[in-house]
């Protein structure tokens, strides 16, 4: 599973560790993360975030 | 116009008149600071809020013309530092601008026009003569935009908002105040601009540990350069950063009739009984920037208000908003208040705190119209949970 980058902010979403504060349990993939979830350091949705290569 | 180092003078502008820093309550005003290295190639760090052109041009003038300054840094976007820049611009057109790639963009949009553009990332350096500057990038400490620069030689680090204080004087290094003052309201402008963002306060730290600091150069307030004062801001920001608290709580309050003031009096007793440092507020009289501060030195908070329509009463509501922006962590908290004929709206309150991360340890305490003797007495329940939160 693929980690991926906060444009804004430079937060990486490592699927492993989830986002368990936001309600995302570890191993869930970042595609399968509900739209409505934002990037816990700086507020901004999922399209701000690009794959990590 | 100061000089503060060979070649090194702070020039900028004493705010003594600002009072409100948007929802920031600022009694003893602000600066906002500039900083000019003289070189080969002159280099100015940031400006300042617009209306303070006039003395940041005389401070630049009594050393150098500033048609001579080569490059301005934009160490932030903001308009309290970048204010004057297109102004300052018209002065020297030939210099360039350096700063982020966001802080590229956040000038773009403040300013709506082209301006004289160099990105730099983290690890960039730029050489103006005998000075070699080094950029770190610092996204959301606080904005996405903010960076840091090191003069390498002098081992100065021009820190931008981070280190800051609101504090007019006309004094320019920490030593010269006290500093206690200083570091005191730095703990405010931390809890206020900066709490959310302890997980990336912390890695800016990390880089900064590698480097020799002599002297901090904030964007506000005064300069830290003895050795135990640069230690002690730098330890205070990592404590911030880790969200860890004293032996401490605050009460905080609003009241309609005094009944949940008379409750918060007690459950002040409770605290004073267990040798807790205390404070107690009430947000009639003290400012909600004043009492995020006093959240984050706590471990405890205790918060209570009156029904009013079955929601808290809006000043009550308006510190929940803030203090959901800015995160606290591993902090305790209790409830309390006095109702007329329905309690459900003391959800608002508990989940209000909650959803901040400030965990519930004890049911709320609530009470019809005035408390009974009988009720106070009561609240010493709250006890027992006050004595896990603080002794273990």
């Amino acid at each position: 599973m693929k980690k991926y980058k906060c444009v804004i902010c430079g937060y990486v979403y490592d699927p492993e560790q989830g986002d368990p504060d936001g309600g995302i349990p570890p191993g869930t993939a970042f595609e399968n993360i509900p739209d409505s979830w934002v990037c816990p350091v700086c507020g901004v949705g999922k399209d701000q975030f690009e794959p990590v290569a | 116009m100061l000089k503060i180092k060979d070649n090194i003078y702070w020039t900028g502008h004493i705010d003594w008149d600002l009072r409100s820093f948007h929802g920031y309550s600022t009694p003893s005003g602000s600066t906002y600071n500039a900083y000019l290295l003289l070189d080969d190639e002159p280099l100015l760090i940031d400006t300042v809020k617009h209306y303070g052109y006039d003395d940041l041009v005389a401070g630049i003038r009594a050393v150098i013309e500033p048609s001579r300054i080569k490059y301005i840094v934009s160490n932030h976007a903001e308009m309290d530092h970048s204010g004057s820049l297109p102004a300052l611009l018209e002065l020297c057109p030939k210099a360039r601008v350096i700063c982020s790639p966001k802080g590229a963009e956040g000038l773009k949009r403040h300013f709506k026009r082209e301006l004289p553009l160099s990105t730099v990332n983290s690890g960039d350096t730029l050489a103006t003569g005998k000075n070699k500057f080094k950029f770190f990038l610092t996204p959301m400490v606080h904005w996405p935009d903010s960076m840091v620069t090191y003069l390498e030689n002098e081992r100065v680090l021009f820190s931008s908002d981070a280190f800051g204080q609101h504090y007019a004087s006309s004094l320019r290094f920490a030593e010269e105040a006290g500093p206690d003052i200083v570091f005191k309201e730095a703990a405010k402008y931390y809890a206020n601009i900066i709490l959310p963002y302890g997980q990336l306060v912390n890695a800016v730290l990390d880089a900064l540990a590698a480097l020799d600091v002599e002297m901090i150069c904030p964007a506000h307030g005064l300069i830290f350069r003895r050795e135990e004062d640069i230690a002690k801001i730098v330890s205070l920001y990592r404590r911030w950063a880790n969200h860890e608290t004293g032996r401490r709580s605050v009460i905080i309050n609003d009241t309609m009739w005094h009944s949940t003031e008379k409750m918060a009096r007690r459950i002040y007793q409770i605290m004073r009984a267990q040798d807790i440092e205390t404070s107690l507020i009430n947000l009639q009289t003290t400012h909600i920037s004043d009492a995020v501060t006093e959240i984050m030195l706590s471990r405890l908070v205790i918060m209570g208000s009156p029904m009013l329509n079955n929601h808290v009463l809006p000043t009550i509501g308006g510190l929940l908003t803030y203090i959901k922006g800015l995160k606290p962590r591993n902090r305790k908290g209790m409830t309390f208040g006095s109702y007329g004929w329905a309690q459900a709206g003391f959800k608002e309150l508990e989940d209000g705190l909650a959803e901040s991360g400030i965990e519930l340890v004890s049911p709320g305490h609530y009470f019809q119209y005035i408390p009974d003797e009988l009720e106070l007495e009561n609240l010493n329940d709250m006890a027992e949970a006050v004595k896990m939160v603080m002794d273990t």
